[in-house]
């Protein structure tokens, strides 16, 4: 692999990794949400960030150029190899922890597919694209929560602040920008997420602020899942995730 | 490996009585989601592009469009998925939006064009007619519903839950 091919695998990668875990978080919700509308809502979601990391990690694969496709990169990688944002393998908590981390992520990759409309990877394009108008729904439904949550009783109050006291810290590392994303932004094939951080305050703010929920003043951010120092969280749902394909190799259905 | 004397206009006829899985009252072709077709010497390659990224039909349909083609003798057929321009509701003809209503879901109006995240509540976004009764009188119950392209919505005039169709 060349120099270039291993920075744009990469980034995707990144890309595709995201949705991919989140996605296999949300589903986690399927038959355990606390009303049947958002049962369907959260598998809706899930099945939305699935679908785009299938076409993400089937381009990341592309790229790479050693014949690895989606499946191949979403079952037979292992934790290390993963790089995901450490935000969303955090196990889903109570409905707080999802609905919020779920605000945070849903803003991100928002801004994000909007800016990668204009990708010099045609293919990554159209697959932002589409992407942007699934996660418009995304961003407005846990919205929404959130503001029901903080507005709602002491009790969802209570537990929508804890969730946001408790994820901030890894809501840093969405925005921190390595040497592969100003590669990727250089080329033209993807968006330096750094550039990301200031309208995402923007929105997440003023969303939390009429919730009437506050951010931490602690400026300290985790991070270390773009290179693969994740949490030990993701190695359990990877076992999970991946055990079917992996103790049926080629199977298929 | 035959295709006779068949037109692209012919694959598109036999590709509108291939119906949608999960909206089974439009055709592949009304709901958009064929793009294109070719014959070719070696056969027919039709493009189509998903609904929504993580369609869990678009495997299904893939293999409706494959037998209706061969069974009139289009064979072999090759699928090809594109992913742009995106797929949206504002493809439907006003035939197809018709066919919906009468069938009990309510259409999908203009799809949004606004940038980043209008905050506004979702219940405030749209206000679908009911397909029943006719009634505006309505409540967005979810965004999300039973598949990807359709929302929960409730008749406050006739007391009829009904679903909608997205406007993606």
């Amino acid at each position: 692999m060349t120099a270039v091919a291993s920075t744009g695998f990469e980034y995707v990668l990144r890309l595709g990794d995201d949705r991919l875990v989140l996605g296999h978080r949300l589903s986690e919700w399927c038959g355990h949400a606390p009303i049947l509308e958002e049962d369907i809502a959260l598998a809706n979601i899930a099945l939305d960030l699935i679908g785009q990391a299938t076409l993400l990690l089937g381009l990341a694969g592309k790229i790479e150029g050693t014949g690895r496709d989606a499946d191949a990169l979403a079952y037979l990688r292992d934790a290390i190899d993963f790089r995901n944002a450490l935000l969303v393998e955090l196990p889903k908590g109570d409905f707080g922890v999802t609905i919020v981390r779920q605000l945070f992520f849903s803003v991100f990759a928002l801004l994000q597919a909007e800016a990668l409309q204009r990708s010099s990877n045609g293919e990554l394009a159209g697959i932002a694209a589409k992407a942007v108008k699934e996660l418009r729904y995304h961003v407005r439904h846990t919205a929404d929560w959130v503001l029901k949550l903080g507005g709602g009783t002491d009790e969802s109050h209570r537990r929508t602040q804890t969730a946001v006291d408790d994820l901030w810290r890894y809501t840093g590392e969405l925005f921190l920008g390595d040497d592969i994303d100003r590669a990727a932004a250089a080329s033209g094939l993807g968006v330096d997420p750094s550039t990301l951080e200031k309208p995402w305050q923007t929105t997440v703010r003023d969303v939390l602020g009429r919730a009437g929920l506050t951010i931490p003043e602690s400026p300290y951010m985790q991070r270390g899942g773009r290179t693969g120092r994740h949490t030990e969280h993701l190695g359990h749902m990877l076992t999970e995730m991946q055990i079917l394909a992996r103790s049926h190799p080629g199977a298929s259905w | 490996m035959s295709t006779g004397s068949q037109t692209r206009d012919d694959v598109f006829e036999i590709l509108d009585e291939v119906m949608d899985p999960e909206v089974p009252v439009l055709s592949v072709v009304e709901l958009g989601i064929v793009r294109d077709a070719r014959i070719e010497a070696g056969g027919v390659t039709v493009t189509i592009t998903p609904t929504y990224s993580g369609c869990p039909a678009m495997r299904v349909i893939e293999e409706e469009i494959t037998a209706a083609l061969v069974a009139r003798g289009l064979s072999p057929v090759r699928l090809e998925t594109v992913y742009a321009p995106a797929w949206t509701t504002d493809w439907m003809s006003a035939e197809a939006k018709r066919k919906l209503q009468e069938y009990g879901i309510a259409p999908p109006g203009r799809s949004q064009q606004e940038s980043l995240v209008t905050l506004t509540r979702a219940s405030a976004v749209e206000r679908f007619r009911c397909p029943y009764c006719g009634s505006h009188d309505t409540t967005l119950r979810s965004e999300f519903g039973s598949t990807a392209c359709k929302s929960i919505c409730y008749c406050n005039h006739c007391q009829q839950p009904f679903e909608a169709f997205k406007s993606l």
